[in-house]
């Protein structure tokens, strides 16, 4: 299926830090990047104006421009990052890039379920579990992370640590399976019919205006 | 039985079903508006897998982020040079005709911004829930619905199902005592709300706006108050339906009319928070003490009182907004401590869908009669749609515009987002009325001010920030 995306069951490798708060998605995936009908080719934009200069040159002193974060599979973020526009091409570059998992204390709302439509667990943490992941995250010898969606659990290997994490059951099932969203709504769809007849008849105005009969005079 | 706030009384009338233990619901969208980058993925994915539209007759489609606002708008000026952009506003059209869409296309008379077309025609009404692929669809709280936005891939649920998978959030409530002084707006209020509460400071609620400033307000106020809620991080922002935005509706193209119209109005009586409705969290705000505001760095939430200066990063004790003040600084080219009135700026922009109604079109002119914009300032106004457009026409605003020396342009988001050819060049400075002051929002390297439409104006004929109750309206 198209809009839905491999399962993601664990990830290893290694984690980025971006300790900026509200990082929007403008930042993300700038507006030249938004001219395609597709979701592909958009891994150039994402953090775009962060990542290169003016001329195109990739900037040395970015993180995601140094080794070992140049394979970086996890995003450590500051505060509501992806917050601002709706789209969704910024997860599209972001995983096209090869970030699979972020982890922040919060995330625009948006950003955060257009993640979870494309197989990116965006986990919530408390902001002392983020303050030491953003220090491990830092530091090159210290910047690998494994997660397991199952257990629900991400491993910190330079210092022994292992933390729980909260995720909607709904999600998680998503994601470990793949499932593609609009075929599992579908298989409800005798329970959308009956709920949408009963519905307009006690609202008939919120019946579209094209679909009304005509009126008396 | 259960008190209810208003917001909760919406989704139990949206629910379909629960989804398992999760918490979760599908639940029933009763409007839809695309546009032309948002929506040609989610299309593409529907006929890949071989899926119908549940309910075409729900959707309305307009071309609004991509469009030229050229002053001239004819058939041979609304040819886009750039072959993506056609591409894009051509496969909006197609896909609509494939599935019986209908759209308000570049030459429609009824063309604009989504946000501001659809309370126009009267799509939205009080208690429905309306969904669309821009994060600014919360403006539609104003018409007491729950509007929200989303991704395409939930644009594709959306147009398959006539659902949305859904996790009710939690609520808060706003309210907002005393009276708005002369020359504070629903705009002043909304980002004095933000400062307040942060960025992120209504993440994972919906806001109910309640209270004497929000009842004495005009519903064109309520539009920008609660499509700037978003920028707080808010997943939707409800006012209560009441008289002044029943007479908003009636006789908009797309309400009921006659009988059909009393029983409505009957029902949305009823769409209020019970009594004893529980919020999870309330805040209080006095308008009596607003201001009118500038914000000064790269957040929404940066932002003060006209008569204030930026503040001192060294001041703030959390290192993470310390480190993004210094950046805001940095861009912005500003210095702690410095006064944001008197601050040059190269340009001047009234538009976007916060602020490019008739009313804020009323509050700029105003300002401008007998004004010319300083020299070397390039000031634009861009109305929200073209029926805007044509109504201050006919009141006589755009010939204002004009002899104060603005550009009077044809609609569209234009400079708000600059994916048109609308743009700012680095190192610009821009008193706006949008809802962004993101890093090159307005373009590469720009500069972004946000405030409301006449201090805008101010701001557009001094050549620099300005208090506009020091300047005599004529």
């Amino acid at each position: 299926m198209t809009a839905a995306f491999q399962a993601i069951t664990t990830l290893s490798g290694t984690a980025c830090a971006l300790p900026l708060p509200h990082v929007d998605t403008d930042q993300i995936m700038p507006k030249q990047f938004l001219k395609g009908i597709d979701r592909q080719g958009l891994a150039q934009g994402f953090l775009h104006d962060m990542r290169f200069d003016a001329s195109g040159q990739a900037r040395s002193d970015f993180v995601l421009n140094q080794a070992p974060w140049t394979e970086a599979k996890f995003l450590i973020t500051g505060a509501n990052f992806g917050c601002g526009s709706s789209r969704e091409h910024a997860v599209w570059g972001m995983r096209e890039l090869g970030i699979r998992c972020v982890l922040g204390t919060s995330f625009g709302g948006i950003f955060s379920d257009n993640c979870m439509r494309n197989g990116v667990p965006a986990l919530v943490l408390p902001a002392a579990d983020v303050d030491r992941l953003m220090a491990l995250a830092q530091d090159p010898q210290r910047c690998q992370m494994a997660l397991d969606l199952a257990a629900q659990t991400l491993h910190t290997p330079a210092d022994g640590q292992t933390l729980r994490f909260d995720i909607d059951p709904l999600h998680q099932e998503m994601l470990l399976r793949g499932l593609d969203a609009v075929g599992m709504s579908l298989t409800h769809a005798p329970d959308i019919h009956a709920f949408e007849a009963r519905y307009l008849q006690a609202n008939p105005w919120v019946v579209p205006p094209q679909e009304m009969p005509p009126q008396e005079k | 039985m259960t008190q209810r706030t208003l917001y909760q009384r919406i989704v139990d009338a949206h629910t379909v079903r629960p989804l398992g233990n999760s918490g979760q619901i599908l639940l029933y969208v009763d409007r839809q508006v695309l546009n032309e980058y948002t929506s040609p993925q989610a299309f593409a994915a529907l006929h890949t897998q071989g899926r119908k539209v549940w309910r075409p007759a729900s959707t309305l489609a307009v071309v609004d982020h991509v469009n030229a606002t050229t002053p001239v708008r004819n058939a041979r000026t609304m040819v886009l040079v750039d072959a993506d952009r056609a591409r894009q506003v051509s496969t909006l059209a197609e896909n609509c005709a494939r599935h019986g869409i209908e759209l308000f296309d570049m030459l429609d008379a009824r063309q604009g911004i989504e946000h501001v077309v659809a309370s126009e025609q009267g799509w939205v009404l009080p208690g429905m829930v309306m969904a669309a692929g821009d994060s600014h669809t919360t403006t539609h709280g104003a018409m007491g619905a729950l509007g929200f936005g989303i991704g395409s891939s939930e644009i594709e649920h959306l147009l398959a199902t006539q659902t949305l998978i859904y996790r009710p959030q939690k609520n808060m409530r706003v309210t907002v005592h005393g009276q708005m002084p002369a020359g504070v707006t629903a705009k002043d209020l909304v980002l004095s709300l933000i400062a307040q509460i942060g960025a992120d400071g209504a993440s994972g609620h919906v806001i109910e706006y309640a209270g004497e400033a929000i009842r004495a307000m005009g519903v064109e106020g309520r539009l920008t108050l609660c499509n700037m809620s978003v920028e707080a991080a808010a997943r939707g922002a409800i006012v209560a339906p009441d008289d002044r935005l029943y007479a908003y509706l009636q006789g908009r193209p797309r309400v009921p009319q006659g009988a059909q119209w009393d029983a409505a109005v009957a029902q949305w009586r009823l769409l209020r928070s019970d009594d004893d409705a529980v919020f999870d969290r309330e805040i209080s705000l006095n308008a009596s003490t607003l201001a009118p505001r500038v914000t000064w760095g790269t957040s929404p939430d940066q932002g003060v009182p006209i008569d204030g200066v930026v503040p001192d990063p060294a001041r703030e004790s959390d290192p993470e907004r310390r480190r993004g003040m210094q950046r805001a600084l940095a861009y912005m080219d500003l210095q702690p401590g410095q006064a944001l009135q008197g601050l040059p700026i190269s340009h001047a922009f009234i538009g976007s869908c916060t602020n490019s109604r008739i009313d804020d079109l009323r509050d700029a002119a105003r300002f401008l009669k007998g004004r010319r914009v300083a020299p070397g300032v390039r000031a634009l106004v861009v109305p929200g749609s073209s029926m805007v457009r044509v109504q201050a026409e006919a009141e006589g605003l755009g010939r204002i515009f004009e002899e104060a020396g603005f550009e009077w342009r044809q609609a569209g988001c234009s400079m708000c987002v600059a994916m048109n050819e609308d743009h700012l060049n680095a190192g610009d400075r821009c008193a706006s009325s949008t809802n962004r002051n993101f890093e090159s929002r307005q373009g590469l390297g720009a500069r972004t001010h946000l405030m409301s439409p006449a201090m805008v104006a101010a701001a557009a004929v001094t050549g620099a920030l300005t208090d506009l109750r020091t300047l005599p309206c004529h």
